[in-house]
């Protein structure tokens, strides 16, 4: 009974917090619009009894998902969202594993110090660090003024409200979500490994390819699931950095809540991106697993 | 074994040495890990250094490996210098302490690391990884991942992939330290099994003294940077060279004391011959004075004439019975050596294979444990001591008796338990002599 319990706890927490939102946007998805407060039809009216719960029911139907097949800005701002997050967390990942393997490299002492700066950009506001990047990529920004300067450009370049400064904008935001676990899975290593891989023959770029980079590979999934989990479905990066050609399902999302106040088509959006994420989501379950048993052993 | 006597290539001066130390230092910053080195090892060898831990053993065999490059000096190996030559490209492998198998490779794989980076054709490979697994007795785990694998079994498929490229050199550090005792010692008849079948030349380093004992044809025993002795495992053992050496293997008892020529002989055999022996030796006066005479030189004459020389103590001469008795058990004393004064309150040591040129000198005497005999009753033995028995420690085969001798110098004899403990005569608190040959320690100079 108390073992119940104290798993009752966490279960309770899912339920109330993930579950029935869910249903509640689930539901809102299966609803019309209507000039109403709230936007949507048809309402659960528990006061007329068991018809009114049965035509309730009858009301619901799959025309939003439908309507969605229909317009192709959705499935083009799907495709593309996909885009920008399998490319930016490609990008993330270039520049996160030197990153993190440098970091384990390091003498020890100077770790803790390397770890804090990762960390340190998550103590100012996500939003802030964003409009901060406006200011660099803007046409009179500090990139473009330090470029101009310096001699290597002569006209300045338009970063800002570009698909390159949403890549940009993704790939500082989410870097420390690559670093930390590949950092982890390489602290971990032991350097006798590469000194084995050398004894036995290896150079040391080979030695590299052949048992460093598989042994750090649960960090470089877990990282990459971390990036593109959240980049699929980002709204403020491309909202704020993006241009009217960015196509992005986050963004989408937020047009049609509030720009239309079609709530039953934009929860029938967010239910197909949820469908999508499913599937990184387990397989990113699976690796942690994975990587939870090995280290048992 | 009696293959194993004939094989001492260090002692023959037409052998070419497989590996030559010449003059080589490592400095760590300021630390000299190892300090001016010079030694050879020679193919076929099982070489094991010995020493505490930082004394520059693992740096030594690391320099072998590639993994540091000397500071000064050179190593050559088979006469190429080694100096510039990386890791994976010296006939060199190396068994590491932590075995340091690939987690994400099955054994299989592992063991056929080493020969995939070579151009050696799949097949070839292939049979090669079989044989390994057949010498290591892991055919049936061959698809397994380390993790699944028990600790003996990974320090097994460790010595398959480093035998599997047949180096010249084999480099093993602490190659049993993970193992429990049992295993560790099945693994070293395994290890020199192997050695022999293979005739790679094995450097393996240890801090066990028992496991550079069991498995090497030669222990050098290093400290600070330095090898202090190099020897065949009974030489390290019976003739050890320092008290550094004496008392890092094994057990062993210091006694310092000033040496002096013996003058006197042991006793000899025959009656008739002892006669003659003792006429020769003795050099007193005859007539010897009366108690008078004594008094009169001792008060009045010594100071002009000199101090009066004192006969030695001779017993009644033993009768026909005991003699016969005695001649079975006496141990006799050889002639010459050295006596060895440590205590005013104790007899001189005879130590008979002491070298005599060191008249004089201040020494070590450095004696087993297991090589003192313990006794109530005082033993006929070259050297006696008495003493009284202060602890007893029980190790089962064998039990060792902390003996204070008379001024309390502490000594450790250590005798076999050929009796049941319930009828063990010698007990806490007993005064016992403490006995041993004159040939049983070893006279050292630091």
């Amino acid at each position: 009974m108390r073992r119940f319990s104290l798993i009752a706890v966490p279960y309770i927490w899912l339920l109330a917090l993930f579950l029935i939102p869910f249903l509640i946007v689930l539901k809102i998805s299966l609803s019309d619009a209507a000039l109403a407060i709230p936007p949507y039809t048809p309402q659960l009216d528990f006061a007329g009894g068991w018809d009114a719960v049965k035509t309730f029911f009858a009301d619901l139907d799959f025309e939003n998902f439908e309507f969605l097949t229909t317009d192709d800005l959705y499935w083009k701002a799907y495709l593309s969202s996909l885009k920008i997050a399998l490319i930016s967390t490609g990008f993330t990942l270039l520049i996160g594993y030197p990153v993190a393997y440098s970091m384990a490299r390091a003498a020890p002492e100077w770790r803790p110090t390397l770890l804090m700066l990762v960390v340190l950009p998550f103590w100012t506001s996500f939003l802030i660090r964003v409009y901060a990047w406006m200011g660099i990529l803007s046409n009179e920004g500090l990139l473009n003024q330090f470029l101009l300067w310096s001699g290597l450009i002569s006209e300045p370049l338009t970063i800002l409200n570009t698909n390159a400064a949403v890549y940009i904008g993704i790939v500082y935001t989410y870097l420390p979500f690559m670093i930390l676990p590949i950092y982890s899975a390489l602290e971990k290593m032991d350097d006798s490994l590469l000194e084995a891989a050398e004894d036995l023959g290896c150079s040391r770029t080979s030695a590299f390819w052949l048992v460093t980079i598989p042994l750090s590979k649960t960090g470089i999934i877990a990282g990459c699931f971390l990036v593109f989990i959240p980049t699929l479905g980002e709204f403020v990066i491309p909202s704020l950095l993006g241009g009217s050609q960015t196509l992005m399902i986050g963004k989408v999302l937020w047009e049609e809540f509030f720009n239309n106040r079609d709530w039953p088509v934009a929860s029938a959006v967010a239910i197909i991106l949820l469908l999508i994420l499913i599937i990184p989501i387990i397989l990113f379950q699976r690796n942690e697993q994975k990587q939870r048993e090995a280290e048992d052993q | 074994m009696a293959q194993e006597a004939l094989f001492e290539p260090w002692n023959d001066p037409n052998e070419p040495p497989l590996i030559q130390f010449k003059n080589v230092t490592k400095k760590f910053g300021d630390f000299t890990a190892i300090d001016d080195l010079t030694q050879d090892i020679y193919a076929k060898e099982f070489f094991a250094l010995l020493g505490p831990s930082g004394c520059g053993k693992t740096t030594m065999m690391r320099m072998l490996g590639g993994f540091e490059t000397p500071t000064s000096g050179t190593i050559l190996i088979a006469g190429q210098d080694m100096n510039n030559v990386p890791p994976n490209k010296r006939a060199v492998n190396m068994m590491f302490q932590s075995y340091a198998l690939f987690p994400h490779l099955s054994i299989y794989e592992n063991i056929a690391f080493g020969l995939r980076r070579t151009d050696m054709a799949k097949g070839a490979i292939d049979a090669r990884v079989h044989e390994m697994l057949k010498l290591t007795r892991l055919e049936k785990f061959a698809q397994r991942k380390p993790h699944q694998i028990s600790g003996g079994q990974r320090q097994r498929v460790a010595l398959a992939r480093s035998l599997a490229k047949a180096p010249k050199l084999l480099l093993l550090d602490e190659p049993l330290g993970a193992l429990d005792k049992k295993l560790r010692q099945d693994t070293q008849f395994e290890l020199m099994d192997i050695q022999e079948k293979t005739g790679t030349t094995f450097v393996i380093v240890t801090h066990d003294q028992e496991e550079a004992m069991t498995v090497a044809s030669r222990v050098a025993v290093m400290d600070e940077g330095r090898i202090i002795q190099v020897a065949t495992p009974d030489v390290i053992y019976e003739a050890p060279n320092s008290t550094y050496v004496a008392d890092f293997i094994g057990d062993v008892n210091l006694i310092k004391g000033t040496v002096e020529l013996r003058i006197s002989s042991a006793p000899v055999k025959d009656p008739e011959t002892e006669v003659v022996a003792e006429d020769i030796i003795d050099d007193t006066p005859n007539p010897q004075p009366n108690k008078l005479g004594e008094w009169i030189h001792d008060t009045l004459l010594s100071p002009i004439i000199g101090e009066r020389i004192e006969p030695i103590k001779r017993l009644p001469p033993p009768s026909t019975a005991e003699l016969a008795a005695s001649q079975e058990k006496m141990q006799t004393a050889q002639d010459g050596g050295l006596l060895l004064n440590w205590s005013d309150k104790n007899p001189t040591i005879i130590v008979s294979n002491g070298d005599e040129t060191k008249d004089g000198a201040t020494l070590t005497f450095a004696i087993r444990p297991e090589k003192l005999n313990i006794s109530k009753t005082k033993p006929d033995a070259p050297n006696s001591l008495q003493g009284k028995v202060i602890d007893i420690a029980y190790l089962g085969n064998v039990s060792t008796y902390y003996v204070e001798l008379i001024g309390g110098q502490m000594i450790k004899a250590q005798m076999a338990n050929a009796r049941r403990l319930a009828r063990r005569d010698i007990t806490w608190e007993d005064d016992v002599w403490v006995s041993f040959t004159d040939t049983a320690g070893v006279l050292l100079e630091h």
